[in-house]
């Protein structure tokens, strides 16, 4: 005989309920064919010998009830219905599956029957969305790695490479001539210069000396005088070739800088390749240097 | 005669221990020693320190089967160990000192960079085929100066504040660039969207758990896909004794350590991302340093003190990242053609093998 409060007496309040999980404020029940969840009087499938539910599967809703005649039938004693997918359809179908059913078990089921249909809504829609792919980490690989990188760094020694590059860049000339450094080698080509210079003076003079020939007046005085014209002549050339070389060089430099420009455009700056313009640059660095050579003869003649 | 040797090796050690820790020493076996006997044992352990040999020469720790004994044991070879080491380095000091300038020159210490097996596909600097390969591959218009970069930066779905500011850093760094907001839009659907725009570069910083972690690196007309792993992200605030903001100059680039083909292409990839002509007024550099397989990106402002200093001062975020795969088209993660993928069970396996 089927009493359903003296069921109810035993697992809902006194002993043991495999089916019951407590909370602090609320006891719930894990049975599947549990309409609220809850562990109460009223819905609890053990405890009601008519009850009914709604399950799905596979996204499909199906509606179960129970009465007290098949309760001797335990494989028969769910009645299973499905329900359409259509939302209000599978209302009326229920309304019309539960009906001189009490009020209480007809809501509930309403009620779950919503809850269902939103979440199988859902997972339709999440599943067109992109998915994150979780993959999963081993931490042994991910500390060797960790570790590996450490390593790495401290080889690398970043700070000292890229130090290095940039002033291989700058020694390329990939700069051209914004930084007006290379102060010794304009020291190294302005000693060369005068060497040369002086070389050139002393040779020029011999030159002279052996094939010319001069008229020399009596009077001594007077050639000391052209003579030292002559001096203050060579020493305002002198002065006049550094003028000349600031004006050459800054001229240069414009030449330069607009060349440069140029040059960086086409040439590969990106430290791959040797920049085009470093064999340039070098031929132009001589260029100039004869530039300066070519006006002191200039320069003298116009004196003279 | 070999079986009773050994247990006679272990007895005699273990005699030593009776000896050396009377106290370590729980049961000792009932063995008792009288004094003569310790006086053998310490002639005998002496003259086994003077003589390493004269170890029995199967001797091996592991042998012991106490676990204290056998750690004291095994100390005890370290430090005889050391000792020698020690001496012979000594000695050797001597002898270079002796001789002064004749001596022979120090050795090269191995290091791993040394010591890295022979890569084939390691690019010769004067390989036509290589040269021919670089001028006609999708970065060529960008190497012949006929487009100028213009670079889309966006994130995985809904990220956090560290993957904003690191996306907004990065696009400081990268002149012309754009950071989106990722509106759960895929991938394939941005792709056209972008060339549409003309846009040269697709970066998606991936993010989990609030950090960024992946990097997709893709060069937009149908270019090769980049996928990076990226780590030890600093943003600007977290480097220390850093420089002002980067202008809006174009920085230089540089790029170290690119050997192999595959490092030349990723090295390209990283070129491409900035335009042609840097503008040295701005005297800032973007450097990608390959070391092992791992690429450190830093972002420093230098100046020259003379020509043969200079001082740099670090500016923008670093971060490194590790190349898991190089794709051929554009981003397609089912049906693309992988040109090269991170195969960890093969390529990991030898720690003198590197890819890049």
């Amino acid at each position: 005989m089927q009493c359903d409060d003296v069921i109810w007496d035993i697992i809902g309040n006194q002993s043991f309920c495999s089916h019951k999980v407590k909370t602090k404020s609320q006891n719930f029940c894990r049975n599947e064919y549990n309409v609220t969840g809850l562990c109460n009087r009223s819905s609890c499938p053990l405890a009601n010998s008519q009850y009914a539910t709604i399950r799905e599967e596979k996204g499909q809703c199906f509606l179960y009830m129970k009465v007290i005649e098949r309760a001797a039938f335990p494989a028969r004693m769910w009645e299973k219905v499905k329900l359409s997918k259509n939302y209000e359809k599978a209302l009326e179908q229920i309304d019309e599956n539960l009906i001189y059913w009490p009020r209480f078990i007809r809501h509930k089921c309403k009620q779950r029957f919503t809850k269902v249909t939103q979440y199988l809504i859902r997972m339709r829609k999440l599943v067109l969305k992109r998915q994150r792919k979780l993959v999963p980490l081993s931490r042994k690989v991910e500390q060797r790695e960790k570790r590996k990188e450490e390593k790495a760094l401290i080889a690398a020694q970043l700070d000292n490479a890229i130090e290095k590059e940039l002033l291989e860049r700058l020694k390329q000339g990939t700069y051209g001539d914004i930084y007006n450094f290379p102060v010794h080698a304009f020291d190294k080509a302005l000693d060369q210069q005068d060497a040369e210079s002086e070389s050139e003076e002393e040779s020029e003079e011999e030159e002279e000396d052996v094939g010319k020939r001069e008229f020399v007046a009596e009077d001594e005085i007077e050639e000391s005088d052209l003579s030292d014209f002559e001096d203050m002549n060579r020493l305002k050339t002198s002065s006049d070739e550094e003028e000349e070389e600031e004006e050459d060089e800054e001229s240069s430099e414009d030449e330069e800088e607009m060349e440069t420009e140029t040059k960086t455009k086409t040439s590969k700056s990106k430290g791959k390749s040797p920049a085009n313009g470093a064999a340039a640059r070098k031929k132009r660095a001589y260029v100039e240097i004869e530039y300066e050579q070519e006006t002191e003869p200039a320069s003298k003649s116009m004196a003279t | 005669m070999d079986v009773t040797e050994v247990p006679g090796g272990q007895s005699d050690s273990g005699k030593k221990w009776m000896k050396r820790t009377p106290k370590k020493k729980k049961g000792g076996h009932g063995e008792k020693r009288g004094a003569d006997r310790k006086v053998e044992e310490e002639e005998d352990e002496k003259k086994m320190e003077t003589s390493e040999g004269v170890f029995p020469p199967n001797f091996s720790v592991s042998e012991i089967k106490n676990k204290q004994r056998r750690h004291l044991m095994f100390m005890k070879i370290k430090q005889e160990k050391r000792k020698v080491k020690l001496q012979v380095k000594k000695k050797k000091k001597k002898e270079r000192e002796a001789l002064g300038d004749k001596a022979p020159p120090k050795e090269v210490p191995k290091t791993i960079e040394n010591q890295r097996v022979y890569d084939e596909t390691t690019v010769d600097p004067e390989d036509e085929e290589v040269a021919f390969d670089e001028g006609t591959d999708e970065f060529s218009a960008y190497f012949n100066g006929l487009t100028n970069p213009k670079v889309l930066i966006t994130t995985s779905d809904r990220p956090r504040g560290r993957t904003v500011r690191f996306c907004e850093q990065l696009a400081t760094v990268v002149p012309n660039a754009h950071v989106y907001y990722r509106r759960g839009l895929a991938l394939k659907r941005v792709i056209p969207q972008c060339v549409a725009r003309n846009f040269t570069y697709l970066m998606v910083v991936n993010e989990d758990r609030k950090m960024p972690n992946g990097l997709v690196l893709c060069h937009l007309p149908d270019g090769p896909t980049a996928h990076f792993k990226v780590s030890s992200v600093r943003l600007r605030k977290e480097i220390k004794r850093r420089g002002k903001d980067p202008t809006e100059h174009s920085p230089e680039v540089i790029l170290n350590n690119f050997s192999t083909r595959l490092g030349h292409s990723i090295g390209r990839l990283f070129a491409a991302l900035f335009p042609q002509d840097p503008q040295f007024i701005g005297r800032q550099a973007a450097t990608f340093h390959n070391q092992r397989d791992f690429i450190f990106f830093r972002f420093h402002r230098y100046i020259f003190k003379n020509e043969k200093k200079v001082g740099i001062q670090e500016l923008g975020p670093r971060f490194t990242l590790k190349l898991r795969s190089l794709q051929k088209g554009t981003f397609d993660s089912k049906f693309g053609e992988y040109e090269w993928v991170l195969k960890r069970h093969e390529m990991d396996a030898c720690r003198r093998k590197f890819q890049l």
